[in-house]
């Protein structure tokens, strides 16, 4: 519950204090939400399966960050940013699906 | 979903949850920014180095194009409004103009550097087709102003093919030798006229053979009859 109050004040400060992001920060930022949102949908699928652990969920929220902007900058100094980019999202994406699917399943028992 | 509504109800609190939180609240924040980012439009700042220096290129060509043009205008102003000899300015930015539209209309003779191609058919095959194809490539690579034979090329020019070894050009028969007056870039032109599978290897299928010459200065001096030049004074003509 408090994780998220967490997020949502964040998207409530996100709304209000109107940052910019630093130029080195941009490329990097995108990949690394998704990496995070990914650790979010695996946190809360553990949750409804009873195996929620929160030292579990810091540490793959952080390393998710961290190698995806990791990935994405090793992309960029070997010249196929854009497809490894394009390679992070689309695993993240497809990781995402697979525990909203198991979400939905513990949810609507369908 | 009976769990969902006890975990709002009776939140535990632990420090990796507190922890948990924060983390949360740091996604929320980057996930609202960088939708807000994406959504001003400011996808130069995150556009790769190669894109940049491209659009940068770009950008710099443009800019050199204009400030050029500008130049140019703003010389051209310059005469018009604040020189001593204003109408004299005028009339020969206006005479200049006329002889602009002139050789672009074919109503003046022109001359300049450019390029002879002389094509003879001795087997009567060519068409129409094939020398319209050779004007086109002339005019691809920058041909300027074009005479075949005594025809002066212009917009409205046509080809006809009457019987063989004889073609129409604008209603005058015209037959081999075709000999095209070019002006343009005379490398230029004839790099275009000599590519692989470009005109000579087309004439050479058709059993016709291309004699090019590229020449410093070329003379074009039919011309369409249309309305007179009109005669202004201290025109050079």
């Amino acid at each position: 519950m408090i994780v998220l109050l967490g997020l949502l004040l964040g998207v409530i400060a996100g709304l209000f204090v109107q940052p910019t992001i630093p130029l080195w920060m941009q490329p990097y930022l995108p990949i690394a939400v998704v990496a995070a949102l990914d650790a979010v949908f695996g946190g809360l699928r553990a949750w409804f399966e009873g195996i929620f652990n929160d030292r579990v969920f810091v540490v793959s929220f952080i390393s998710n960050a961290l190698i995806a902007a990791l990935i994405v900058f090793l992309g960029d100094q070997l010249g196929v940013g854009g497809a490894l980019s394009t390679g992070v999202v689309v695993v993240f994406g497809i990781r995402i699906f697979a525990n909203v699917a198991a979400i939905r399943r513990h949810l609507f028992k369908a | 979903m009976n769990k969902v509504i006890r975990a709002v109800l009776h939140p535990r609190v632990s420090r990796s949850k507190i922890l948990a939180a924060i983390l949360c609240a740091g996604l929320g924040f980057a996930l609202v920014v960088q939708v807000r980012v994406h959504a001003r439009g400011e996808n130069l700042e995150s556009a790769r180095p190669s894109d940049l220096v491209l659009i940068l290129d770009n950008v710099t060509e443009e800019s050199h194009r204009l400030t050029d043009e500008l130049r140019e205008l703003e010389a051209t102003r310059q005469r018009l409004t604040f020189g001593s000899d204003r109408s004299r300015a005028a009339l020969e930015e206006t005479t200049k103009l006329a002889r602009t539209l002139g050789i672009l209309a074919g109503t003046v003779p022109a001359q300049g550097p450019g390029v002879e191609l002389s094509i003879t058919d001795p087997g009567a095959r060519l068409t129409a087709n094939d020398l319209l194809n050779t004007l086109q490539e002339l005019r691809d690579a920058g041909a300027e102003v074009v005479q075949i034979n005594d025809v002066r090329v212009v917009a409205s020019t046509h080809f006809l093919d009457e019987e063989p070894g004889r073609i129409r050009i604008d209603d005058r028969p015209a037959s081999s030798p075709y000999i095209f007056t070019a002006i343009g870039d005379p490398a230029t032109l004839a790099s275009a006229l000599q590519i692989p599978g470009g005109v000579f290897s087309n004439l050479r299928d058709a059993g016709a053979s291309g004699d090019l010459e590229q020449r410093r200065l070329v003379r074009i001096d039919a011309v369409v009859p249309g309305p007179a030049a009109p005669r202004l004074p201290g025109s050079p003509q």
